[in-house]
């Protein structure tokens, strides 16, 4: 009988959609980051890294991208005869047929999943963070703590705890506590939606709560086991931990690999971080070109000025185009004579000629002051932008738009721009 | 499947000078990302050619490292697969391969196992793309014993590096002359050879009957006109990197944008082995001029005309000027290296200045390295 001891469950069904346009196509776990990776390459990494070589990884919202990106788990060495990588969508029973309704739900639909492999661990990750973490490590503290439910917690600056799930644990890190995004935090220590349970606490745990709807870990299986009298344990984690789930904080989390010596540090040698290369050839740059303060992808060509921006892979920036403080996703296109200021380009994406984004006093987007916000620009992927057109911050684009698609050949800050297709 | 393959991987030249210490020639890495071997290898693969046998020889290490799966090919499937054939002592046999021939007699099971009907042989050295499907047509076509790949060079300088051929009107090989010193045609042989399998196996018995080792010499020219020998002319980018000038020349090729979209973008591709580095990282003060540069390099000072290949760290206020810097080198501070070839894995210390004058400088240096 296969045994193995720790299995990971992997949620990546989420839409993000404080994301906005980026996650309109793709789940968030799939979305780019750093120039070559997507957000799932982080954990996936983390669990081959760390000796987890039998990962579950549950999809429901938008999927495609995510299931050609995986594979069979080539990249991360999770193509294993025994274990390796497993995409688990909702599927269809005798009976009660559902969607995955929460991320309890999910795991408790795969139950016989994780039977499979009679795991004595389970490790639940999230698929949308930016981390590199020794899950080995907060398996020892599970087993010498004799836990039975180990959530992976980080200190944050009080004043943000209450944007987070508090843990208040007492000195032996023993979890007295929860509180939800607390108006008053009793403890600055943030879930980070990482937990390790005893197979057997799980399941049981699942099963006793499968009525209830849109079953959560946080809000009802870690109070459940609680209530039980379950000993449950803070791991409290110390390293570079980013949740990426709005576009300030994924704009943010892309600039800091920028820095001399970043804090998270892609370029480390005993922790690599793998993900599905497409391309391979080296980056040309023109001998007319200015580069400060970036990182670039395979493949890319570069003819203008790049400054403070990530580059994907196979990214063109044409001839006297300027860009500053920008993402630019693998593939896209940027012509000649643009200035690119502060924007998110999504995948193949197209720029024209002597495109302005960024241009214009600063207003709050119209339609999604919440999303769009920070004075980025945000553009979707296969998105085209003609020639010579000005568009505004806090602004966003999406769809094969034409130059009688901007009155006067702009598009004002704080505007939402989606042009449908046929 | 109508072909298997052969690289022949055991190269080594006295031409490749400080070069060749570390590796056979077919490893050399070229244009950035790629080794020598990767474009005959993807060649194979993006013809079909499901089976492959590569031969080496001459220190194998660094090949073998990069054939350690045959994944990135495609060659890791039921049918067919990626060899690797080293010289073995047997019970018949105890020499090195003494000769193309004689690699080829050695492993003469894989070729008897085998049962597609004809035997792609290409070299590990080449850098070009062509599809053997249209070779082998050819070759059907033609009736041939043998075709051979050639082209036709603009200048004969170094003739005395080839196989020299002069065909008739229907490009029936009508001489081959092997490495002369005075050259009586400036078409050369591609060291790409299609042949029926029966054929080979006869020919390489018979070579080796006769203790004749070469498959140039004891083969093509011995029966060019016996059998029936034909060219096939390649009219697209071939270049063989096995001398210095040649390799510098070959990688300087891919600054120009019409051989990186001929090479990079391009379908079919070149695949090679994925190394999982990061993307390339340019900090303050880095001027980078028509270059190329690859994953996992670190970028602080000026880099002109130059390519820069994987994992390679350049110091602050280092200049480097048309020269090429190998996988995996740490460049300290306010070093200046110009028209110079930097060996893999090599370490240069801060403040060191490297200028080739009249030929292209390799260097080679094995200072300690301090990780941080």
């Amino acid at each position: 009988m296969i045994k193995k001891e720790m299995i990971a469950m992997l949620l990546a069904g989420g839409q993000g959609s404080r994301l906005g346009i980026l996650t309109s196509k793709v789940a968030k776990p799939a979305v780019s980051f750093g120039g070559k990776y997507r957000i799932i390459d982080f954990p996936l990494s983390n669990c081959i890294n760390s000796g987890v070589d039998t990962v579950g990884v549950l999809t429901q919202y938008q999927p495609l991208r995510l299931n050609t990106h995986i594979g069979i788990g080539i990249p991360w060495d999770l193509d294993k005869n025994q274990g390796g990588v497993t995409v688990l969508p909702p599927y269809e029973q005798v009976g009660n047929t559902e969607w995955y309704t929460g991320t309890a739900n999910a795991i408790y639909q795969n139950i016989d999943y994780m039977e499979m492999f009679n795991p004595d661990y389970v490790l639940i990750l999230s698929g949308d963070h930016i981390y590199k973490m020794d899950y080995e490590v907060m398996l020892d503290f599970h087993k010498q703590n004799k836990s039975e439910v180990t959530i992976a917690v980080m200190p944050v600056p009080i004043e943000e705890a209450k944007r987070f799930g508090i843990i208040i644990a007492d000195e032996n890190k023993k979890i007295t506590d929860f509180e939800e995004k607390p108006e008053n935090p009793r403890s600055n220590l943030a879930s980070m939606g990482i937990y390790i349970f005893n197979w057997n606490t799980l399941k049981e745990s699942l099963i006793a709560m499968a009525d209830q709807p849109a079953l959560d870990f946080g809000k009802h299986i870690i109070p459940y086991c609680h209530k039980k009298g379950m000993p449950e344990y803070a791991y409290e984690f110390n390293g570079y931990w980013k949740d990426v789930g709005t576009l300030n904080s994924y704009w943010e989390a892309n600039m800091e690999l920028i820095d001399i010596i970043p804090e998270f540090n892609l370029y480390e040698e005993y922790w690599k971080i793998y993900t599905k290369s497409d391309t391979l050839p080296p980056q040309y740059i023109s001998k007319d070109s200015v580069i400060e303060k970036s990182i670039i992808g395979e493949g890319s060509t570069i003819y203008g000025k790049v400054y403070n921006s990530v580059i994907g892979c196979g990214v063109t920036i044409g001839k006297d185009t300027v860009v500053k403080g920008s993402i630019i996703m693998n593939e896209s296109e940027i012509g000649d004579n643009c200035v690119i200021d502060k924007a998110i380009i999504a995948e193949n994406a197209k720029i024209g000629n002597n495109v302005e984004l960024g241009a214009f006093e600063e207003k709050e987007n119209e339609t999604d002051p919440t999303i769009y916000s920070h004075g980025i620009v945000t553009v979707g992927e296969w998105s085209e932008i003609p020639d010579n057109i000005k568009i505004g911050k806090n602004s966003m684009v999406s769809g094969i738009t034409e130059a009688s698609d901007y009155e006067g050949g702009v598009l004002d800050s704080g505007k939402t721009f989606i042009k449908a297709g046929e | 499947m109508r072909a298997i393959g052969i690289i022949l991987a055991g190269g080594n030249s006295f031409r490749m000078r400080e070069l060749s210490q570390k590796r056979a020639i077919a490893a050399m890495p070229v244009a950035g990302s790629y080794r020598a071997i990767d474009f005959a290898l993807s060649n194979m693969s993006n013809s079909h050619i499901a089976k492959v046998g590569v031969l080496t020889q001459y220190n194998a290490r660094s090949l073998n490292e990069h054939l350690s799966s045959s994944k990135w090919w495609d060659f890791g499937r039921k049918q067919g697969g990626l060899f690797v054939f080293t010289p073995t002592v047997t019970v018949e046999n105890n020499f090195w391969f003494r000769g193309t021939a004689d690699a080829i007699y050695q492993n003469l099971t894989f070729l008897k196992n085998s049962h597609e009907p004809y035997v792609v042989i290409a070299s590990g050295d080449g850098i070009y793309k062509m599809d053997y499907n249209k070779l082998l047509e050819y070759h059907i076509d033609k009736k041939a014993d043998i075709t051979v790949v050639c082209k036709t060079l603009d200048c004969t300088d170094d003739s005395e590096r080839y196989g020299i051929m002069k065909l008739d009107k229907d490009n029936r090989v009508e001489e081959f002359d092997e490495k002369p010193m005075a050259a009586k045609s400036n078409m050369i042989s591609c060291g790409i050879y299609v042949i029926r399998r029966r054929q080979l196996i006869e020919l390489i018995e018979k070579c080796a009957e006769e203790d004749r080792f070469d498959f140039v010499r004891d083969v093509l020219i011995r029966y060019k006109n016996i059998k029936r020998i034909y060219g096939y002319k390649l009219d697209t980018y071939w270049s063989n990197i096995a001398s210095v000038e040649d390799y510098y020349r070959t990688n300087m090729d891919f600054l120009k944008p019409e051989v990186r979209d001929y090479f990079f973008k391009t379908y079919p591709e070149v695949y090679s082995k994925i190394d999982d580095l990061p993307p390339a990282k340019y900090n303050v003060g880095t001027s980078v001029k028509n270059s190329l540069i690859a994953s996992g390099s670190i970028i602080n000072g000026t880099v002109e005309d130059s390519i820069i290949f994987k994992k390679v760290f350049v110091g602050n206020n280092c200049v480097i000027k048309n020269s090429i810097v190998l996988n995996d080198v740490y460049i300290g501070d306010n070093t200046y290296i110009e028209n110079c070839i930097v060996e893999s894995r090599d370490t240069i210390r801060a403040n060191s200045y490297y200028k080739g004058e009249d030929e292209i400088k390799i260097v080679l240096e094995k200072n300690e390295r301090y990780v941080f």
